[in-house]
């Protein structure tokens, strides 16, 4: 009887005080269409396609995105160059699905797809939310400024194989056990 | 007032009535409690207002609740409603209702024959706990300690 | 027309008031809770999110009324009338001031206790007949929970009763004039009150019946619309019912130092309860079921029986 009168007041007593109190600590709420909240830039938020720094497309039509897509909302079809680079002839989002995991920005190889801290993406269609290649393609590098994919995996031209120009390393052989 | 006395009086009777006649046990019960609170009515009405309020709190707050409680712990579904209503048939209930028409009969003629007041003077919460605590106070604690066996009775099956 | 207690314009303010107190009390428990929980709340509509109780009050009107075609029917239109009327009745003996107040009946708390005892019926009545199991347990749960509560809660009151000598309300805050608040000597049994009371109107911490983690929301599970609109407000009013109580029972009700008038005084102490009520949501978490149980007969009954001796014992021995 006693100790429950005793827990009662430096508990309960104590926790209504302490609850209380929060009454001169000022609210951590933002008021969000007046103010807007700071965004972190890792923040997961629309996705973009972009370009390397010397202003070319960065995708390569490798699919992995779409694979690794767990919602399965990433369509592309590859096309090629004349020269047998790869290119997506269209690559869809349908935002609708994404549910922004940035499981395509971890699989991408080239740093292509990536997520921005843009998270006002809401449309009265829903046909508004699928994102053709047009609307997600920047002009910029996105969140690596000086990431090119050739100039690290080398490129096959007319006449030459990947290693074969001049100052360039022959590829390692990735099914070779050696060093 | 003696109106509203005979109005709650007739809602009394109605009620009761259709406590017997209802086949599904849950409306049977509301009707039942709407009865004990028009009997509480007329308790007000002829000066008793500690009666009623304790009718209202006992009966129609305490015991019904309980009924109520039960009922629902036994899952009472369409089947028990069908069983009540057939069970309802003429053969039993032409003879009771023949039986209690003779009674209203003669209440009735009894009501209109001796044609006397109605004493309305109200008795307090004051004079009702003298009499229980003065004349009565045997009988009170004879209920007290029956109160206390079912008290300790249930606090040993509850232990079980 | 003239406003004097039972007159016909003072109960027709009164009822106004009373449901208009506990349709606002909807926006001022969101933003007191938002206020401890370091939130802003609702802020938008209106001034300081005033008419958020009109937005509301619109929703709740406009949504589709369903009854499940499983459910009793009589029962469960019945249920959400029954609450209402139950705690509006209440009112009707509550002396909010000098000259107002619907009646002066010399069975005032009893009237109030009878009323709460009868309050029951519709969270039972309501998760019965929803033929729903979150609704019946909820039920169950409200049943055991209620009686067991009301007996506390007429305990606790009665050292008030025996204090004043009366059962009438007014009466009581009367006689409060010349001995001073019950409070003070009544202080365990205005304790026993404040949780009986808040058990009684099931709100937090001890809305076991509608736990929403536990059991949906409990009894009132199968409504919308309007007639959740009922056990909405109907628990507001409770609330509110049971601030003036307090209020009126051991706080003096409308009596205060006279710069200001009854009436004032008397919401001012009704709403700190009220506000009090509200911390309670916010600071204390939910018990559990038999945690409650055996903490209502085991400690308050014991309890609240104590209190009642003494203080007959000091009534006897002074007078
Ligand atoms: S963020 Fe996730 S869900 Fe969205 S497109 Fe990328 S992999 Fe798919
Ligand atoms: S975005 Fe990246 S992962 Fe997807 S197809 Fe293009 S290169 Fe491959």
């Amino acid at each position: 009887m006693l100790t429950l009168i005793k827990d009662t007041l430096t508990s309960q007593v104590v926790t209504l005080w302490r609850v209380f109190s929060h009454l001169w600590v000022k609210a951590d709420t933002v008021e969000y269409p007046d103010e807007q909240p700071y965004m972190f830039p890792r923040w997961r938020g629309r996705i973009i396609l972009s370009r390397d720094p010397d202003g070319e497309e960065r995708c390569v039509a490798c699919n992995l995105c779409a694979v690794a897509c767990p919602v399965d909302c990433i369509a592309l079809q590859k096309t090629e160059d004349e020269e047998g680079r790869w290119y997506p002839e269209f690559f869809r989002i349908n935002f609708s699905r994404c549910i922004m995991c940035g499981f395509c920005e971890e699989a991408c190889p080239t740093n292509a797809i990536q997520l921005t801290p843009d998270f006002e993406m809401a449309e009265y269609k829903r046909q508004d939310m699928v994102w053709e290649k047009e609307d997600l393609l920047i002009d910029g590098t996105g969140k690596y400024h000086d990431y090119n994919f050739y100039r690290v995996a080398g490129k096959k031209i007319g006449g030459k194989d990947k290693g074969e120009a001049r100052n360039e390393a022959v590829p390692v052989n990735v099914r070779s056990l050696l060093p | 007032m003696i109106l509203l006395f005979y109005i709650a009086g007739a809602v009394a009777v109605i009620s009761t009535v259709a406590v017997i006649l209802q086949t599904n046990i849950v409306h049977a019960l509301i009707y039942l409690i709407l009865s004990l609170l028009a009997v509480a009515v007329c308790f007000y009405v002829l000066g008793a207002p500690f009666a009623a309020v304790l009718e209202a709190i006992v009966y129609a707050g305490a015991i019904m609740v309980l009924f109520l409680f039960v009922i629902m712990m036994l899952n009472m579904g369409q089947h028990s409603i069908d069983q009540e209503r057939s069970w309802m048939g003429p053969k039993v209930w032409i003879v009771p209702s023949i039986l209690a028409s003779v009674l209203l009969a003669q209440l009735l003629t009894v009501i209109t024959q001796y044609d006397h007041e109605l004493a309305l003077t109200t008795v307090d919460v004051m004079e009702v706990s003298a009499l229980l605590f003065g004349p009565y106070v045997l009988a009170v604690e004879l209920a007290s300690l029956l109160l206390l066996a079912g008290l300790v009775a249930a606090y040993h099956l509850a232990k079980k | 027309m003239t406003f004097e207690v039972g007159s016909g314009l003072s109960i027709g303010v009164i009822l106004a008031t009373v449901i208009l107190v506990a349709a606002m009390l909807i926006w001022v428990e969101r933003r007191l809770l938002s206020f401890w929980q370091e939130r802003l709340g609702p802020n938008r509509v209106g001034p300081f999110g005033l008419l958020q109780v009109v937005a509301d009050m619109i929703k709740i009107f406009t949504k589709e009324d369903w009854v499940p075609p499983f459910a009793d029917k009589f029962s469960f239109v019945l249920a959400p009338a029954i609450i209402m009327t139950v705690i509006l009745m209440s009112f009707s003996v509550v002396p909010f001031a000098p000259g107002v107040g619907v009646v002066d009946s010399n069975i005032g708390v009893l009237f109030v206790l009878a009323m709460a005892s009868l309050g029951a019926y519709s969270v039972m009545l309501a998760g019965l007949s929803s033929d729903n199991k979150y609704a019946l347990l909820g039920a169950l749960r409200a049943a055991a929970q209620m009686i067991s509560y009301e007996v506390f809660m007429g305990i606790s009151i009665l050292g008030v009763v025996a204090l004043a000598g009366t059962f009438n309300l007014r009466e009581i805050v009367l006689a409060q004039e010349e001995n001073g608040w019950y409070v003070i000597p009544q202080f365990i049994g205005f304790v026993i009150f404040l949780i009986a009371g808040i058990a009684e109107s099931h709100r937090l911490p001890f809305d076991i019946p509608e736990a929403e983690q536990e059991i949906c929301a409990g009894y009132h599970t199968e409504y919308s619309g309007m007639k959740f609109g009922m056990f909405f407000v109907g628990e507001y009013l409770g609330l509110v019912l049971i601030a003036s109580l307090i209020t009126v029972l051991f706080f003096g009700g409308w009596l205060g130092p006279a710069f200001l008038p009854p009436i004032v005084w008397f919401s001012l102490k009704a709403f700190a309860f009220i506000a009090f009520f509200i911390l309670l949501r916010a600071a204390i978490p939910r018990p559990r079921y038999d945690q409650l149980m055996s903490y209502g007969w085991l400690f308050l009954l014991p309890v609240s029986l104590l209190n009642l001796l003494i203080t007959g014992v000091i009534i006897l021995s002074t007078s």
